[in-house]
C-alpha cells in the first residue's frame, strides 16, 4: 500500500502545486455503466470528446479509438450527446 | 510614561473612525465589504478615503457578506493584502466562508463590530456574533475602546501574516458603545504604520507566482485531517507571533498588549473577568470597591483565540473566587464560552478557585457599575464561604 504523507510534508492549505495531476486520481472505480463504441456507426464527429468531463474519450489522428476506463466515471454524457447513437452504456461487470 | 520611537498624533475618533483610519494607513490592496449596522460607518469612512484617493485600495462593493468574504478570499489567494469588516447577521452570513479563509491559510483581517444576532432582531451590542465563530480558525481579539480597536488591528495584521501562522484575524469592538463613541486616540504616523506592517509577503499568490497551482480542491478522508492538523499548528504559533507583534508595537506606541491584562488583581480575593468595553466599567467598580476596603480585581481577556490558558491560570490561580462576565449565552452549555474555556484552563491549578458565571448585556442591555457591583458582592460571598449557590446567573434581566 502507498505510504501517505504526514501533515508536515504536504503543501500549505490544501494547495495542489503540480499541474495536471488529476491524471493520478483513478476515478474509473466509481463507474456502474461503461461506454462502448460502435465503430461502424461512429462518424468521428468528436462531439463525445468535446463533452466528456473527464477527458476519457481517446482520440488518435482525429479518430475515436476507445475510452480511458481508468478515469471514465460512467456518467453517460458521451452516449447522450452522440448524434449517431454510436455509444451504448452497458453494465460494467468486470469489477 | 514609556519613551517611544515615534511621536504620536492625538485624534478624536469613534471606534469606527479608528478602524477606518487604521485601514487607511495600512492601505490594503483589496477591501470587499457590505454595509451592516453598526459597522456601516467604518466602511463608509473608508470608502471616502478610496474616493478621495487617500488610498489605492480596490474597494469591491459586493451584494452580501457571503460574497464579501468570498471576494476577500479570492483576492488574498491572488496575493493581495485584504481587509473587511462586518457585524452580527452579516457576520453570520459569512459563516461557511470564514472557515475557508482559515483553511486556505489566508491572513485576511476583519473588524467585527459586535452586535446581537437575530432573533429577535436587534442592532445593539453583545458578543453572540463573534463568539459563535470561535472554532472557525481565526485569531480573535477583543478591544476595550477605540484606542485598542486601532492598535489591535495593526498588531493583528502583523501576527496573521507571520509565515508561522498564516491565519486570518478578527478584531472585535462593541457595537455603538465603542463604534459610535468618540474618544481621544493616539495614532502613529503613516510611515510608522507602513514600516510596522511592512510590505505584504503572501505565502502563495495566484497572480504573482510563475508556477500554476490549484487553490481549494476536494480533500477527502485521505488528507483533510492532515490539512486541519497544519491549520492547528498555525494557531499553535499564534501566541508567539502575537507577542512578537505586540512587543514591536509597544516600542512604537508605548502601549502594551498581552493576551490578558490584570488590574489590582495580584492580591485580590475576587477577580472579575470581562471582555470588551465592560472591562472599562469593571475597572471603575474595582476602584470603588477597593476604596471600601474590598479585595477585588479585574482580568480583562483580550485574546479569545488563541485562548491564553497559561496566562489565565497564572492570573487567576491564587484568587479565592473568579467571576466570569460574558456578553453571550451558549444555549444548553454549562455556562458561557469564556466560563467554559477559563474553567478548563484552571483545572490543573493545585488549589483552583471557585468560578461563577454572569451572562449580561444581551442585545445591548446597559450594564452599569451597579450591576457589576452585584456580581462582585456575590463573588466576595463565595470567596468568604467557599460555597457556590449558582454557577450561572443573569445580570440585569427582569
Amino acid at each position: 500500500m502507498e505510504k501517505k504523507k504526514g501533515w508536515k510534508d504536504i503543501p500549505l492549505g490544501g494547495l495542489i502545486t503540480e499541474a495536471g495531476n488529476a491524471d493520478e486520481y483513478e476515478t474509473g472505480s466509481w463507474r456502474t455503466f461503461k461506454p462502448v463504441l460502435d465503430q461502424e456507426a461512429c462518424n468521428n464527429c468528436l462531439i463525445c470528446w468535446i463533452f466528456c468531463p473527464d477527458t476519457s474519450v481517446l482520440v488518435e489522428d482525429e479518430k475515436i479509438v476507445g475510452f480511458d476506463y481508468v478515469h471514465c466515471k460512467g456518467c453517460g454524457i458521451c452516449a447522450a450527446e452522440c448524434p449517431k447513437k454510436a455509444i451504448e452504456m452497458v453494465l460494467d461487470e468486470e469489477k | 510614561m514609556v519613551k517611544t520611537s515615534v511621536s504620536q498624533i492625538k485624534m478624536p475618533l469613534t471606534g469606527n473612525d479608528a478602524g477606518a483610519y487604521a485601514m487607511k494607513q495600512v492601505n490594503p490592496d483589496v477591501v470587499a465589504a457590505y454595509p451592516i449596522t453598526p459597522q456601516t460607518e467604518l466602511m463608509q469612512t473608508f470608502a471616502q478615503y478610496v474616493h478621495d484617493g487617500d488610498v489605492d485600495t480596490a474597494l469591491i462593493t459586493v451584494e452580501s457578506e457571503h460574497s464579501a468574504m468570498s471576494a476577500c478570499i479570492g483576492a488574498a489567494a491572488a496575493g493581495a493584502r485584504t481587509m473587511t469588516a462586518t457585524s452580527a447577521n452579516g457576520f453570520a452570513l459569512m459563516w461557511e466562508v470564514l472557515y475557508i479563509a482559515a483553511s486556505l491559510r489566508l491572513p485576511i483581517t476583519m473588524a467585527v463590530v459586535n452586535r446581537a444576532l437575530s432573533g429577535p432582531i436587534n442592532i445593539h451590542c453583545d458578543h453572540s456574533d463573534s463568539m459563535g465563530a470561535r472554532d472557525a480558525g481565526w485569531i480573535q481579539m477583543y478591544a476595550e475602546n477605540s484606542q485598542e480597536a486601532y492598535d489591535l488591528w495593526l498588531i493583528g495584521i502583523k501576527a496573521a501574516e507571520n509565515h508561522d501562522v498564516l491565519l486570518p484575524a478578527m478584531i472585535m469592538y462593541d457595537g455603538f458603545i465603542i463604534s459610535h463613541t468618540m474618544e481621544v486616540v493616539e495614532t502613529l504616523p503613516d510611515d510608522a504604520v507602513k514600516d510596522y506592517v511592512g510590505p505584504y509577503k503572501p505565502a502563495y499568490a495566484m497572480l504573482l507566482d510563475e508556477k500554476p497551482f490549484t487553490v481549494g480542491p476536494l480533500d477527502f478522508h485521505d488528507y483533510y485531517f492532515e490539512h486541519k492538523r497544519q491549520e492547528i499548528e498555525g494557531m499553535e504559533h499564534a501566541p508567539a507571533a502575537l507577542a512578537a507583534a505586540a512587543t514591536e508595537y509597544e516600542k512604537l506606541s508605548g502601549r502594551h498588549y498581552g493576551p490578558v491584562e490584570t488590574y489590582r488583581a495580584d492580591d485580590a480575593d475576587v477577580i472579575m473577568v470581562a471582555l470588551g468595553s465592560t472591562a472599562g466599567t469593571a475597572r471603575y467598580v474595582v476602584d470603588v470597591l477597593r476604596d471600601q476596603g474590598k479585595s477585588v480585581g479585574l482580568m480583562k481577556l483580550r485574546n479569545f483565540r488563541p485562548f491564553p490558558h497559561a496566562e489565565v491560570a497564572d492570573a487567576l490561580g491564587k484568587t479565592k473566587c473568579v467571576v466570569v462576565c460574558d456578553r453571550v449565552a451558549s444555549f444548553g452549555a454549562f455556562g458561557s464560552p469564556t466560563f467554559m474555556e477559563l474553567r478548563s484552563a484552571l483545572y490543573e491549578v493545585p488549589e483552583r478557585p471557585p468560578v461563577i458565571n454572569y451572562i449580561y448585556g444581551l442585545g445591548g442591555r446597559d450594564t452599569g457599575p451597579d450591576l457589576l457591583e452585584q456580581a462582585f458582592e456575590e463573588g466576595l460571598r463565595v470567596a468568604r464561604t467557599g460555597k457556590i449557590e449558582q454557577h450561572v446567573s443573569y445580570l440585569g434581566v427582569r
